[in-house]
């Protein structure tokens, strides 16, 4: 695949950004011709397949490689006993945003499916077969599994790095304080992000170069990474992800077995693919881990909450930190004078969870957004009066303002376009025939982070240019969307526009996550037009022959590939002919995309979700019959990706809410539902109705750009409606997700 | 993969003396191919059948005769299922995905194993998969496992939706084998589980399933519908469903039927509850008591007790939608709980 993206099947009315644009790379993906890291096949590619664990814990006792290397087909099979060495153990953290991962250091087993041997052969099967022949033997024992066959513990950071605990106000005097208090208890179960692209990689080496094909969400950082564990110089590493199947969190980070592909390459000296199962994707990749969550509201007469407090219990591995932070999505939400939010940790033998579809937000949204509803009813508020009568005009966790915050609009639109206000508070009054109905609602809200990004622009003599950033496109569309900002810095229409991205040898664009890539990366390819027109003016203004000489302090815009003189538009002149005059072929500049200093404003996308449900009485079974939000997140850069974005985020909400859900049998830590038959996820027919709206939403503080972030907004405050809908339906309250039929009979 | 020999037979002579012990038949292959994939079954020669003279659907004595490898997307769209065994096409097109539909075939879909996660998990001790090792789902996850005619050397369920709204039908099934022809009730193929083991083979080894003959359905053609729970609305199995067909005439119950799924090692034929029907007003309380007796011994094999509530009331929908009668358009989601009630 090339890492230039042919322009075609858009259709664009005026400028770049803003534009519904479709797809750049669209035609690509419908005609197959977009290329996937399993789908090269380099001249001598071998097959490795990975042999994992059949018990959580313990060790292997014996492998038969005999048996497995005897197979035809099978070239060489890697143990403990035999793998060669990484210059880093896959033990150590090498960085913030690593994991221990299992790259056949020993012979432990911390989870069931953890990577326990790497086949390597001439065809798929034969590894295959040759993974089945190895027949481990165990020395095993009990497995400790979920939220209650675990160890609790106290974890010093949560997510990545983060303070487990938040206090703000006194929280003990709020709550005596106060009139009424609430308490609720709910249960989110381990979810596995199923990327339909499973985790890839296919290895190469030349001589002591190394170039890989593998889906990653952060491909500098990736670099990195296998060159300090592989001990080997990163400028000899190239690595390709032009397009992820998917992403959800599960791709940001190396594991495992990605290392020992690489190094198996080197010593076979044979090009080396390997595509996990989809039942291998249950472990050694991340999750979203099961959490128990109790949040106790305290509130005043006036319908005021006094005091928050949110706990989370969350499942993490035996062997690493990572707990899922639920209960900070309490913090900046609802208006409140204390607020209180901990974790607690539970080590169990899975597989460790990481970061999954809006990792703590989504999840903490869940049960956050139902405690509010609790009280709501109780206090006999309709729910959105509920809201906006605690709707936050600072923030609460750090008393600062909001960037901007056009949350009220949000609910407001979303709430005519659903027809709120006919909603009856009682729960069990509305009916569709013998279907029972219920309406809820809940608000989304997702933080606006920047990381690091970097690009190059260059500006050709015809006139048109290139840009360059490492990019990743996971589906969100960073094909189309950057490459419309990009064209915007430069000047130009974005066909003269060739975008260079997805790959490792471009400047870092750092990671597509946390719904901050968008702003990030295209900050940094504006910067990167604005330098390079800015060179341009500079020609132009300085030479006597440019019609812009002389136009100094009034300055120049760039326009339709031409620079125009700001204080006489009929002055103007096309970038090829200052190229041309001032004798330069080339003509480039660097950006770079990032926040600058500690923020000073809370920043924060936001919306309001409101659900319609239709439940069967006797049988339980739910049918979310509409689903309409509305949501404001900054600049939208394309309403059409956005759209795209926020849709796909509510139908997570609907997965989350009534689907999904992994199961381990507790007895031996295997899972009874690792495949996609018995792991639900929405289908069409789940989704009759749905719509995602845009608020118009200025931002000057989130960046310059004004971008904030639509890729994890729409899970949060979806789950919760969907939740309170089933409540107003049945009058029963979810206490655990997902909903199943039998909790409603 | 294990190394296996693939053979395609060109007569059913050869695919039956080709079909025996380690031998496997193998029609769409959306199940077997799967079993092989994760290692629960190991055939070492594989006889594909689809190229055998089994794809047709003749009308036979006013019912059906149908290939073995008649695929179930055209089963579903054939005319005569719809005008007369609808509950049939109910059946067939909530189940699995249209391209799944494509591509498995009517023989397969009876043969089609249990969906239980532990059958699947060639490293859990399985009476089915290896007879005396023991049920790993006894004391594990028991959502999809059965409430009725269980033991406890296993307590799985058969998965299909076809198979229930045959054995409302008094659908038979044909087989060919080293012995002749022989016949068996569809209601009665799947074994049910015995105290030691999960009871014989339904196929001795070299038979086939060449036919299955649905009979005339008489006066039940247009009081007939199939209805499934689940949580995803379509590309999930069953966790309880129930087919159903009545006969009615001057507001009288001549004959009654009603089959369970998802509840038993086959599809649960409730002969009691239909009896109790014959000669009565097809009523709610009449449907009530009727599943009361489609129920009787149920009794949950885990944490699934939920699954006994839950089967009675879908045996009541699918009672109470037949006597409505069958809508003379399949609904565009067949089979859900929520037809009619809302969009699609
Ligand atoms: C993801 C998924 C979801 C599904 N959902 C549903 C659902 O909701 N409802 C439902 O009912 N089904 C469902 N199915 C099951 C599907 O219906 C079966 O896999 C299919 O019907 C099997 O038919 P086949 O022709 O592909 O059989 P194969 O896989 O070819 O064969 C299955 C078995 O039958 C044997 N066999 C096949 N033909 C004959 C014959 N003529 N004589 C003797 N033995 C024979 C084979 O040897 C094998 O043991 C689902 C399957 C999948 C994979
Ligand atoms: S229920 Fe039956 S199929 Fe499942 S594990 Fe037990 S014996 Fe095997």
């Amino acid at each position: 695949m090339a890492d230039v993206m042919n322009i075609q099947g858009h259709v664009r009315l005026g400028s770049n950004a803003g534009q519904s644009m479709t797809r750049r790379d669209g035609v690509l993906k419908v005609t197959g011709r977009a290329t996937y890291a399993a789908d090269n096949r380099p001249e001598g590619v071998l097959h490795a397949v990975t042999a994992t664990a059949g018990i959580a814990r313990g060790r292997v006792t014996h492998l038969d490689t005999a048996a497995a290397e005897a197979h035809p087909g099978v070239v060489k099979v890697y143990t403990p006993a035999n793998r060669p060495d990484l210059a880093v153990s896959p033990d150590e953290k090498i960085h913030g945003f690593a994991w221990r991962t299992e790259a056949l250091q020993d012979d432990t087993v911390r989870y069931a499916g953890q990577p326990i041997a790497l086949v390597v052969a001439e065809t798929l099967e034969a590894a295959t077969e040759g993974s089945h022949l190895l027949a481990p033997r165990y020395d095993a024992d009990t497995p400790r599994i979920g939220l209650d066959g675990g160890v609790p513990f106290q974890p010093e950071t949560i997510s990545i790095g983060r303070p487990p605990s938040l206090e703000v106000g006194d929280i003990d005097a709020a709550r005596t304080g106060a009139a009424r208090h609430f308490e609720t208890v709910i249960e989110t179960p381990a979810q596995y992000h199923n990327a339909l692209e499973p985790h890839a990689i296919t290895a190469q080496w030349t001589g002591d170069r190394l170039e890989i094909d593998t889906p990653n969400q952060a491909i500098g950082l990736a670099k990195q990474s296998f060159a300090a564990y592989l001990g080997v110089n990163p400028a000899h590493i190239l690595i390709r992800s032009p397009f992820l199947g998917g992403g959800f969190g599960s791709k940001a980070i190396l594991f495992g077995a990605q290392l020992l592909v690489a190094l198996a390459a080197k010593d076979l000296d044979r090009p080396i693919k390997l595509a996990l199962r989809r039942d291998q994707m249950y472990g050694p990749v991340g999750h979203r881990p099961a959490t128990r969550q109790t949040l106790k509201l305290d509130v005043d007469t006036r319908g005021h909450i006094a005091a928050l407090e949110h706990h989370t219990i969350a499942v993490a591995s035996s062997f690493d930190d990572f707990i899922e932070n639920a209960s900070n999505a309490s913090h900046s939400v609802y208006a409140t004078t204390a607020l209180r939010t901990t974790h607690a940790g539970i080590r169990a033998d899975t597989g460790t969870p990481g970061p999954m579809r809006a990792p703590g937000e989504a999840t903490g949204s869940a049960a956050l957004e139902v405690a509010i509803d609790d009280a709501a009813y109780a206090l006999g508020f309709d729910p959105l009066e509920f809201r906006l009568r605690n709707y936050a005009e600072t923030d609460p966790a750090t008393g600062m303002q909001f960037s901007s915050k056009a949350l009220r609009e949000c609910y407001a639109q979303a709430a005519e376009a659903f027809g709120w206000q006919d909603r009856p508070l009682e729960p069990g009054s509305m009916k569709q025939g013998r279907l029972l109905k219920g309406w809820g609602m809940g608000t989304a809200q997702f933080p606006c982070p920047m990381f690091q990004a970097a690009a190059h622009a260059t500006l050709r003599a015809d006139g048109s240019a290139v840009v360059e950033t490492s990019a990743a496109d996971m589906g969100q569309g960073a094909w189309t969307s950057l490459a419309q900002i990009a064209a915007d810095g430069l000047g130009i229409d974005i066909d003269r526009l060739e975008f260079r991205s997805g790959q490792s040898n471009l400047p870092d664009a750092g990671v597509a996550g946390g719904s901050g890539h968008t702003a990030t990366a295209g900050t940094a390819l504006f910067n990167a037009g604005a330098d390079t027109i800015r060179q341009l003016a500079e020609l132009a203004l300085n030479d006597p022959a440019s019609p812009l000489f002389g136009a100094d302090n009034a300055g120049v815009t760039a326009r339709g590939g031409r620079l125009y003189r700001n204080d006489d538009d009929t002055r103007s002149e096309a970038y090829e002919d200052i190229l041309a005059r001032a004798g330069l072929d080339l003509l480039r500049g660097e950006g770079k995309g990032a926040r600058e200093g500690e923020p000073e404003r809370a920043m924060f996308s936001h919306g309001g979700v409101f659900a319609e449900v239709l439940v069967d009485p006797d049988l339980g079974q739910v049918r979310v019959s509409r689903l309409i939000g509305a949501f404001a997140a900054g600049r939208i850069v394309n309403p059409h990706l956005a759209r795209s974005q926020l849709l796909g985020g509510m139908i997570w909400g609907i997965g989350f809410a009534l689907q999904e859900e992994a199961i381990h049998d507790v007895r031996t830590g295997r899972f009874t539902n690792a495949d996609l038959a018995g792991y639900h996820i929405p289908v069409n027919a789940d989704v009759p109705m749905i719509e995602a709206l845009t608020v118009h939403e200025d931002d000057p503080f989130v960046n310059s750009l004004g971008i904030k972030g639509v890729g994890e907004l729409g899970v949060t405050g979806t789950v919760g409606a969907i939740a309170n809908a089933v409540w107003h339906a049945t009058g029963i309250r979810p206490k655990r997700f997902p909903i199943h039929p039998e909790s409603l009979i | 993969m294990n190394l296996f020999e693939y053979t395609r037979a060109e007569t059913l002579d050869a695919a039956m003396s080709a079909a025996t012990e380690d031998g496997a038949i193998l029609a769409g292959g959306t199940n077997l191919l799967d079993l092989m994939k994760i290692g629960v079954v190991n055939p070492t020669r594989l006889i594909d059948i689809t190229r055998l003279p089994l794809h047709d659907i003749e009308e036979h004595d006013g019912g059906l005769r149908i290939g073995a490898m008649v695929r179930n997307a055209d089963l579903a769209r054939h005319p005569v299922i719809l005008s007369r065994f609808p509950a049939v096409a109910e059946a067939l097109l909530s189940g699995a995905s249209a391209q799944l539909r494509n591509a498995a075939s009517t023989g397969g879909n009876i043969m089609q194993q249990t969906r239980c996660s532990y059958f699947q998990d060639p490293l859990s001790p399985c009476n089915r998969r290896e007879p005396g090792s023991g049920c790993a789902a006894i004391g594990g996850e028991t959502r999809n496992h059965a409430v009725l005619g269980w033991t406890e050397a296993c307590i799985a369920t058969h998965p299909s939706d076809l198979c229930v709204a045959l054995a409302a039908y008094d659908a038979v099934v044909e087989i060919t084998g080293p012995d002749g022809l022989r016949e068996v009730p569809m209601e009665s193929f799947h074994p049910l589980p015995d105290a030691n083991g999960t009871g014989p083979a339904p196929l001795q080894s070299g038979e086939i399933i060449t036919h299955i003959r649905l009979p005339d359905s008489g006066g039940m053609a247009r009081n007939a519908r199939y209805v499934k729970l689940r949580e995803r609305t379509s590309f999930a199995f069953a966790i309880v469903s129930a087919a159903a067909a009545l006969e009615i005439q001057d507001g009288r119950i001549v004959q009654a039927r009603l089959a369970l799924g998802g509840v038993a090692a086959r599809p649960w034929r409730a002969r009691t509850a239909e009896k109790a029907l014959a000669d009565q007003s097809p009523t709610e309380e009449a449907f009530a008591r009727a599943a009361d007796l489609a129920l009787e011994g149920a009794a949950p094999s885990g944490d699934n007790r939920a699954k006994i509530t839950l089967a009675r009331r879908i045996a009541i929908r699918a009672l109470t939608r037949a006597a409505a009668g069958t809508p003379d358009r399949l609904p565009a989601l067949p089979a859900s709980v929520f037809e009619g009630d809302c969009n699609g």
